[in-house]
């Protein structure tokens, strides 16, 4: 008789454990305007969707309103970059008295490669490169994602 | 295994046969097959079969600099991410014997200890999946995701963040840090009240756990356990008490001891853990130090050659890093002690006998994150 009565107090604990957890699930479903923590991804794209500015989404050459840049071709970005992201192509040209000099040619950036360590921008004595918070980065061809970071024309920003 | 005597009648008569667990299998939380020989519903051996994740980090380190290596330690235990640069950083500091700003410690400790609160957020969802409740695996994401948002805006990614780095961490927190990370645990207090309501008062889920997987306090030790699974076994390992690092010496925090030594009883660690870890960033938060966050380090770290160890408390358990130098800017060997790999060798004691419903219970209380295995 003990036995049975103990067994029912213990399905009566249990239903009512039960709708104590249930309950709370009924109050969300009938509160569904409480907290909203569905995006809706494709439709806020331009509203109210939140990338914070430290993104890490891609890495740029920063470029100024003169199309210039502060790169040296220096390479510590590509020694500093676990993944071989990047290759700094340089020329050698000669400057007025007669000087050689080395310039950037080529700033290329394999985006398909890079995990956004940014261990290239930590390394950068210039600071010559940041993050920039893009996230729609995806491509149909897989050469577009070699970029070439460097504008066309753009130069070395001389220090003034 | 007194059924497969052949003397008994034929229809009485019991097989053994063999159930592949995995490698795709929801409730092993990654890529392990356990090769589990069944009699009827009773476990007989469990095998699990490791290597279907294994990337090398550990050989790929010896051809990398110390900075790039750290950065691929994030992808060992992917939810303890901060935590596992942290002691390789805290490695090649003790090495090279640099001080650490008193800010990056304390960024540090609060940075690991998120960490902590995101990992045991997930493993509670997961876990009550595991157990076959659904809406908790949604609510563990939905408060994870909190977390995770406050690590995307302070150090631009979401999962590896390569964050911590020798001398400091880097780049300094945003200014709204210390209120951001207020309302939050706010938010997050709220969530645990939830979560208790919903599951751990539950009498079912109570029964599912209760007396299953029982690791006893012994064979805890001589298994190499350590983290929740371990000290839900009654063992005390915490090593942020034992070897204190970053200044967790100055901080007051419990260590969660429960003698259950059952499913139940990790549960329980697990969430007074996350208690505990709230409590230990409130402490922070208040008086977070002013100045440097990073100590001068060159842009190539060679460490002088010798022998280097430094352990830390993940949220899964003990993580060792030893490091071989020689001198070079590349480590002659990186060997990580994951916790993972101990806490996995528990999962055939605790479950030969046992029936195999019961297998889910346990192996989601032990908490495996299958890359930390293979590495
Ligand atoms: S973010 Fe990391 S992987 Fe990407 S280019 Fe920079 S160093 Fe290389
Ligand atoms: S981006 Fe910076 S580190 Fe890389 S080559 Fe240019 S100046 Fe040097």
């Amino acid at each position: 008789m003990k036995t049975v009565l103990r067994y029912l107090q213990e399905v009566a604990l249990a239903f009512r454990s039960l709708w104590s957890g249930l309950r709370l699930t009924l109050y969300f479903f009938t509160h569904p305007r409480k907290e909203i923590i569905t995006e809706q991804y494709p439709e806020n794209r331009t509203t109210s969707i939140n990338i914070p500015e430290r993104f890490a989404g891609e890495v740029v050459l920063t470029h100024d309103e003169n199309n210039e840049h502060k790169c040296t071709a220096c390479t510590l970005c590509e020694m500093a970059c676990p993944n071989g992201t990047i290759k700094i192509i340089s020329a050698q040209v000669e400057t007025e008295d007669g000087k050689k000099k080395k310039v950037l040619d080529k700033w290329v950036y394999n985006l398909g490669m890079c995990t956004f360590c940014a261990q290239c921008i930590d390394a950068c004595p210039q600071n010559a490169i940041t993050m920039k918070n893009s996230f729609e980065l995806s491509v149909y061809n897989r050469s577009d994602l070699i970029k070439t970071l460097n504008k066309p024309g753009s130069k070395l920003k001389e220090k003034s | 295994m007194e059924n497969q005597d052949i003397s008994l009648p034929l229809e009485e008569q019991t097989e053994e046969f063999v159930v592949n667990i995995g490698p795709q299998h929801p409730s092993t939380h990654g890529v392990l097959r356990l090769e589990a020989t069944l009699d009827g519903e009773t476990i007989k051996d469990i095998l699990p079969h490791l290597g279907y994740i294994h990337r090398g980090i550990e050989k790929m380190t010896e051809s990398l600099g110390y900075k790039q290596s750290i950065y691929l330690t994030s992808r060992m235990d992917y939810l303890s991410a901060h935590i596992n640069n942290q002691a390789c950083s805290l490695a090649v500091e003790k090495a090279l014997q640099v001080e650490v700003p008193e800010r990056a410690k304390a960024i540090r400790i609060i940075m690991a200890e998120l960490q902590r609160l995101t990992s045991h957020e997930l493993w509670w969802g997961s876990c009550a999946m595991d157990i076959g409740a659904v809406t908790p695996f949604f609510l563990g994401f939905r408060d994870r995701e909190r977390i995770l948002e406050i690590f995307e805006a302070n150090t631009g990614n979401r999962l590896t963040m390569n964050y911590i780095t020798p001398g400091g961490v880097m780049q300094d927190v945003l200014p709204s840090f210390v209120s951001d990370l207020k309302t939050l645990l706010v938010k997050v207090k709220g969530y645990l009240a939830e979560y208790d309501t919903l599951i751990t008062g539950n009498i079912i889920f109570q029964r599912r756990l209760q007396g299953v997987g029982v690791l006893p306090k012994e064979m805890a030790i001589s298994l190499g356990c350590t983290g929740p699974t371990a000290r839900a076994s009654g063992v005390s390992c915490d090593v942020r008490k034992y070897h204190p690092y970053d200044g967790y010496e100055k901080l007051e925090f419990k260590e969660i001891l429960n003698d259950g030594c059952d499913s139940w009883a990790r549960y329980l660690v697990r969430m007074e853990e996350m208690r505990e870890s709230i409590y230990i960033i409130e402490q922070l938060l208040d008086n977070l130090p002013e100045g440097e966050y990073r100590a001068k380090m060159k842009g190539v770290i060679k460490l002088p050659a010798g022998e280097y160890y430094q352990r830390v408390e993940t949220a899964r358990g003990e993580l060792g890093v030893y490091i071989v130098s020689d001198g070079t800017n590349k480590p002659y060997r990186m060997k990580f002690r994951t916790p993972c790999y101990s806490n996995l060798a528990a999962v055939k004691p605790i479950n030969v006998g046992a029936k195999i419903g019961d297998l889910m219970a346990s192996m989601a209380t032990i908490d495996l994150v299958i890359p930390d295995i293979d590495r």
